[in-house]
């Protein structure tokens, strides 16, 4: 194991991708040195692998995403950066008109294995076109994989699994976590399945389900509950789609009470999915309705007090937390 | 082969009396009744589809549109494969699940047919990436209408083909109207191969009513982009008889319009010039068509014999595995 952050994860992912396969590229944005991307996360890639695996793109996220299907679609294993999640609206139509349906409506003879990377910047007081949690949009989309990681382990691991996955994965990361540190196991091309979600902390009282920042926020909030003598379980879903939904029964099957949180808006979000699957499949066994935790319906305003009223927290989930278990 | 020789010249005529005999015999079908599908008809577009037919390597790509009958049958995809897709057969390219919009036959090189307008652009960018990545000089021709011209996508990926200097030929057949709409309506440039200038490529416009001149623009830039030189635009004017989708009232379109067009339609144009220079005579221009006309008829029996694709279809192709993935 290695000390290092979600950032140097992502590009020890990337790194060793590109050395292990040829026919993985990577282009978007300011990805090429010495810029290596606008939160470093490509730092070093183009200077290692020259600019013709490491490309630099104009402003023009349809031609982005376009291109990495159409180099994915013969042959090549892309991975497209759309700098800010908010700016995957105009990659839409390419993602998911394309990205998504093309294995199908080819009758799987033009598989797609795109990964788009994005980050979400959300909590930087950038505002509303800059902060969005958008990854509900494409768990409606059939054919995408949604990909949202929390430590550096999971980042490197399951970067790694969607660059050679042979289905399309919208790979979500978050740029107020990038340094986060933590462990990475050492091995080379070490990977996380994707469908797989990870108990972050185990609990016998309350399951907090959620992904990505989410996580490091409901460990906070487990924490501080400990000293109210409420044991929490975290349990990180780490891939939305596919959903690892065997791995939450299991856990709230033993803690009889559910919260499920999120930086998506809290209205149709992600929650809503696990909160209607957790109430159907475990009705009569739950000692409370799942409480659902997320962003305000709102835009996501810019001045630190306004958005940090918008998104979830630690404090917010704790208090979910309270309510299951009556406190 | 010469691509504008006799054996050339006789390919051609085959290829678009081949496209005529389809498209009037599926408006025959479902204007009768015996079958039904839908159908965006390319009559009057022949001639393009035979230059595309004389230019095109077998592993040189195509991206077509929804309007795409007289492409795919230029670039070789099998009759049956083509009609049992529209027709929604078990024996269609992609087993019914695609439909008319959405053929592919990567075989043939036809990598994707697309619904959405200009979307097929960025996606030929990208297999002209894979083909250079590869170090194949393959190269890469993408189809689309005059209303194609005016969406972001066209302008990004222009810019992207051009800056990279990649293999592709944009190939702008311009009807004269986007879906129902004429383009002096919604463009003030007088020739849309105007546009290549923005990018700093080569811009050409053309009858594409004359399959000659076709192959031979046509052929330039493919051997152009063969060679290293990077993409060309090239505008093809030409007309659609029968207005966006078979059943189109064409309420908005001039009679008198309408009728010139019809005069000047391309194959027979094309058969007078080759009797008049001596290239075919009669029995073997009759005989081209007769061949045509049973090749269609064979296909279509063939394919309206056979079974629709089985409900098994809906769990297959969505991904490449389904572990995990929601129903």
């Amino acid at each position: 194991m290695t000390e290092m952050t979600v950032r140097d994860a992502l590009n020890r992912a990337l790194d060793e991708a590109m050395t292990a396969d040829d026919r993985v590229l990577v282009l978007g944005e300011d990805v090429a040195d010495p810029a290596g991307g606008v939160s470093g996360v490509t730092k070093g890639l183009s200077t290692k692998y020259g600019d013709d695996r490491v490309l630099d793109t104009p402003i023009s996220e349809a031609a982005i995403v376009g291109a990495a299907i159409g180099a994915a679609v013969d042959g090549l294993l892309p991975v497209a950066e759309i700098m800010i999640m908010d700016f995957i609206g105009i990659a839409l139509d390419q993602i998911v008109n394309h990205a998504a349906k093309l294995r199908f409506m080819s009758g799987g003879r033009t598989p797609c294995p795109v990964t788009v990377r994005t980050a979400v910047f959300g909590g930087l007081g950038s505002g509303a076109t800059h902060s969005q949690s958008l990854e509900a949009w494409f768990m409606h989309v059939p054919g995408l994989k949604v990909v949202v990681p929390s430590t550096p382990a999971d980042a490197k691991g399951l970067l790694t699994s969607a660059i050679f996955d042979p289905d399309p994965c919208v790979f979500m990361e978050t740029v107020i976590t990038y340094g986060a540190r933590g462990p990475v196991p050492d091995e080379t091309g070490y990977a996380v399945p994707l469908g797989e979600a990870d108990v972050k902390r185990t609990g016998r009282d309350v399951t907090v389900v959620t992904y990505g920042r989410g996580v490091f926020d409901a460990l906070t909030a487990a924490e501080q509950l400990a000293a109210e003598d409420i044991d929490v379980e975290v349990v990180d879903l780490r891939t939305l789609v596919p959903l690892d939904v065997p791995r939450v029964l299991e856990s709230v099957a033993r803690t009889k009470r559910a919260v499920v949180a999120h930086y998506a808006t809290r209205f149709a979000g992600p929650g809503a999915e696990l909160a209607a699957t957790i109430g159907h499949e475990l009705f009569g066994d739950l000692e409370a309705p799942v409480e659902r935790v997320g962003a305000r319906f709102a835009p996501i305003p810019a001045a630190a007090g306004l958005e940090a009223a918008v998104f979830p927290s630690a404090a917010a989930i704790a208090d979910a937390v309270r309510t299951t278990v009556g406190a | 082969m010469d691509i504008t020789g006799p054996e050339a010249r006789e390919r051609m005529y085959s290829v678009m009396t081949l496209i005529k005999a389809c498209d009037e015999r599926l408006r025959k079908g479902i204007s009768t009744g015996e079958f039904m599908t839908v159908f965006w008809p390319p009559r009057g577009q022949e001639a393009i589809a035979a230059g595309i037919a004389v230019t095109l390597r077998p592993d040189d790509r195509l991206v077509t549109t929804y309007r795409g009958l007289h492409d795919l049958i230029a670039k070789g995809v099998p009759l049956r494969e083509v009609l049992g897709e529209m027709l929604g057969r078990q024996a269609g390219a992609c087993r019914g699940k695609g439909g008319t919009m959405h053929v592919t036959s990567p075989e043939a090189g036809v990598m994707l047919s697309t619904g959405i307008v200009g979307a097929g652009i960025p996606v030929a960018v990208g297999l002209a990436l894979a083909a250079r990545r590869q170090g194949s000089d393959r190269v890469v021709a993408v189809t689309f209408g005059d209303g194609a011209s005016n969406t972001g996508s066209f302008h990004e990926a222009a810019n992207l083909a051009a800056t990279w200097q990649l293999p592709v030929v944009l190939v702008c057949q311009n009807n004269r109207y986007a879906e129902m709409t004429p383009a002096s309506h919604t463009m003030r440039v007088e020739r849309i191969a105007d546009r290549a200038g923005a990018y700093a490529m080569p811009g050409q416009q053309l009858d594409g009513n004359d399959p000659v001149a076709v192959a031979e623009a046509l052929g330039a830039a493919v051997a152009r982009a063969r060679a290293g030189g990077g993409p060309t635009l090239l505008e093809c004017l030409t007309y659609r008889f029968n207005g966006h989708f078979f059943g189109d009232p064409m309420a908005y379109i001039p009679k008198q319009e309408l009728e010139d067009a019809i005069a000047a339609d391309p194959v027979p144009r094309f058969r007078a010039r080759l009797l008049a220079d001596g290239t075919l005579d009669e029995p073997r221009l009759a005989a081209i068509e007769a061949e045509s006309e049973r090749a269609v008829e064979e296909a279509l029996q063939d394919v309206l014999a056979g079974p629709p694709p089985g409900l098994d279809e809906l769990e297959r192709d969505v991904y490449a595995t389904n572990a995990g993935v929601p129903r």
